[in-house]
């Protein structure tokens, strides 16, 4: 029965998106957010989207629960399926029945994701007595049980979001966000806003239940320290692209781009304080004014001429690592610096 | 020779509440010797801005002496006090906020210097608003715009040349990078330094980022709950610490290597409020290591455990064979 269930979520993947783009349509001209990403994620797997602000992580994950706004927003794809299904036509009534029950999405600031006025039962519950058609009561007993689950006292459903910690509200998010047994979660920065002690004790709630409910995961996240925690496979994003994907150990272990590198670079290391930081000089492009070749060229230490010509494509390079960067494709032998040693 | 630029004593920062007194800083010393950087780390809520801002007397402290140079700031009079900022300044935590959106770059860069009557003359304080821009690595063709036209890291760049136009000894750095992104972080980390060994200055580097803290200090200093826990060089601090909670603060930090095995230390409960907090540790309801008694009848004390290397725990100071009363 196992081996049977094993191969009928094998046959593809919980998410499935192919060439998406997403841009906002303003006044002052076009923003472009994302710019074609291709994204598949396997069951169980969690996925680490990397990227500084303004590279179109939380974009991305809005797109995939259809919920950037329109206007000014025009998303397009070739592919966006969720559990097989395609949600790119579903009416608003349809997709209601996959939000919050396929896919969840935690966001990031837990202060103000709550509402303020309804007592944190009646919000988990809520979700429940939609999907799952219980009535309130039963809905708010197992909002009980969900509480307990993230670690709060079921007693203190009756209180109110500003009754509680930050640490303890985002508690609150993640047991709305798990309340139907989601198969895909998308946790966007969901422990920015904490202190680091909290965070750990947040990550590992997170890492605890993706286990016990076979939850596939997409952590947005700016943080490398938490994606070498969490995370199976990493994609890094750039200005809309993704630049770098592969499992943790490939992109870890043998990075190839070079602002996967810089990212690296720019961070402290806590056993050899006496390394000077290099940053990545110069800043993102302005996503309504994006350069006409690879993005990241004006301020690439390896970038040549021919890579502010032509928009680099993401190439495989070793089993599921892939890359975008032109540099590899014109010389064989290529390395940057972090690869050398 | 140490060289005492600044000396905090028995520093006392209380806020009324309607349930009480809020001890934000609770007795705090600290000396920084000149040129160095002491970092002062914790989480939300410990105190650490307080304390930074009870230094400048931005905010009044309740009481306690602060010695800069030889001289007791809270006792000047508000006038002296004025003069005495110009040898210490502050950057602030969010560059949205605490720039004047009604104001060019250059005015704001030049503020302080017109304030002070530092350099009189139009020319010559564009001139030197000019050679400010250049020390932090802000492009001329900036000078007349305003700060909502720039993004976080050329506005802070901005607060650093505010903080740099009248020269100062001490700057005060509170979460100077906690609204930057890592590679623009990484710029202004290496910016502050450079200007440190250019310019001889001494930080205070208020974070709560200890990765952070412990690349860019000589010293740190820990705070839980208004109140310095554990004090030593940062390379002792991150290779020894004694503090249950400094033991646990280090071990919650995410490090971005793969194959990193190690063991967690856990928090448990919560956090003591601190509204009127009782005589005890203050940490002794999270602390995993608490043995009742000794945790909760002794007052911790700042201990000189090793040369130093200070802390404040009634347990780990008895285990190291310190008589504690």
């Amino acid at each position: 029965m196992e081996e049977e269930n094993k191969k009928n979520t094998e046959e593809h993947d919980i998410l499935n998106i192919e060439n998406l783009t997403v841009r906002f349509e303003t006044e002052d001209g076009v923003v472009h957010a994302v710019n074609g990403i291709d994204l598949k994620l396997g069951y169980r797997k969690t996925l680490g989207l990397v990227g500084e602000t303004g590279a179109g992580k939380t974009t991305t994950a809005l797109a995939m629960l259809r919920l950037v706004p329109n206007p000014p927003g025009v998303v397009e794809c070739d592919r966006l399926e969720i559990d097989g299904k395609d949600v790119r036509d579903l009416s608003v009534n349809k997709l209601e029945q996959v939000r919050g029950k396929d896919i969840s999405m935690i966001f990031q600031d837990p202060m103000t994701a709550l509402n303020p006025v309804f007592t944190v039962g009646e919000q988990i519950a809520e979700s429940i007595e939609i999907h799952e058609k219980l009535s309130k009561e039963k809905s708010l007993e197992k909002a009980g049980d969900m509480l307990e689950m993230v670690g709060i006292p079921r007693q203190r459903a009756n209180e109110y979001p500003h009754q509680f910690s930050g640490g303890m509200k985002q508690r609150v998010v993640i047991a709305i966000a798990l309340a139907c047994n989601p198969k895909l979660l998308i946790a966007d920065e969901p422990t920015t806003a904490l202190d680091v002690t909290i965070q750990a004790q947040v990550l590992e709630l997170m890492n605890e239940l993706k286990e016990k409910y076979n939850t596939s995961m997409i952590m947005i996240t700016h943080d490398l320290g938490i994606v070498a925690e969490v995370c199976d496979d990493v994609a890094v994003m750039y200005a809309g692209r993704i630049v770098e994907q592969g499992s943790l150990e490939e992109v870890y272990s043998d990075t190839k781009h070079p602002y996967t590198e810089g990212l690296f670079n720019s961070l402290p290391n806590i056993k050899n304080r006496q390394r000077m930081l290099k940053p990545i000089h110069g800043l993102m492009p302005d996503p309504s004014n994006l350069p006409k070749g690879c993005a990241f060229a004006p301020r690439c230490n390896y970038a040549t001429d021919a890579c502010k010509e032509a928009v680099p494509k993401l190439l495989c390079v070793k089993g599921t690592h892939k890359v975008a960067c032109s540099r590899y494709e014109s010389d064989p032998n290529f390395v940057i610096e972090r690869g050398k040693k | 020779m140490a060289d005492t630029i600044l000396e905090v004593k028995n520093l006392k920062k209380y806020f009324k509440t309607s349930r009480g007194m809020l001890h934000a800083v609770d007795d705090i010393s600290f000396t920084v010797e000149r040129g160095k950087t002491l970092g002062l780390v914790g989480e939300s809520g410990c105190g650490k801005s307080t304390t930074g801002r009870a230094i400048l007397r931005l905010i009044e402290p309740t009481s306690g002496e602060v010695i800069f140079e030889g001289k007791d700031v809270t006792k000047l009079s508000k006038k002296d006090m004025r003069h005495m900022r110009k040898d210490m300044q502050i950057i602030f935590q969010d560059p949205f906020s605490s720039l004047d959106p009604k104001k060019t770059v250059s005015q704001i860069i030049a503020e302080p210097i017109t304030e002070n009557k530092i350099i009189k003359g139009k020319l010559a304080i564009e001139e030197r608003v000019l050679e400010l821009m250049d020390t932090v690595g802000l492009a001329e063709r900036y000078i007349n715009t305003y700060p909502h036209e720039l993004d976080g890291g050329r506005r802070q760049r901005i607060g650093i040349a505010r903080a740099l136009a009248i020269e100062p000894k001490l700057i005060v750095c509170d979460e100077p990078v906690s609204a930057l992104d890592v590679s623009i972080q990484a710029q202004i980390l290496n910016l502050l330094k450079e200007l440190q060994v250019k310019l001889g200055l001494t930080y205070l580097f208020i974070t709560h980022n200890l990765s952070v803290v412990n690349h860019f200090s000589d010293d740190i200093a820990v705070m839980y709950l208004g109140q310095i826990v554990e004090k030593a060089p940062s390379e002792e601090l991150f290779d020894n610490p004694i503090h249950p909670y400094t033991q646990a603060l280090l071990s919650a930090i995410p490090i971005p290597e793969l194959g990193h095995t190690r063991q967690r230390v856990q928090l448990k409960g919560e956090i003591t409020s601190p509204i009127e907090p009782p005589a005890e540790c203050r940490f002794a309801k999270r602390c995993m290591q608490c043995k009742k008694e000794i945790c909760t009848t002794h007052i911790p004390q700042l201990l000189e455990v090793k040369p130093g290397h200070f802390v404040a725990c009634p347990l780990k100071q008895e285990e190291l064979g310190f008589s504690i009363q």
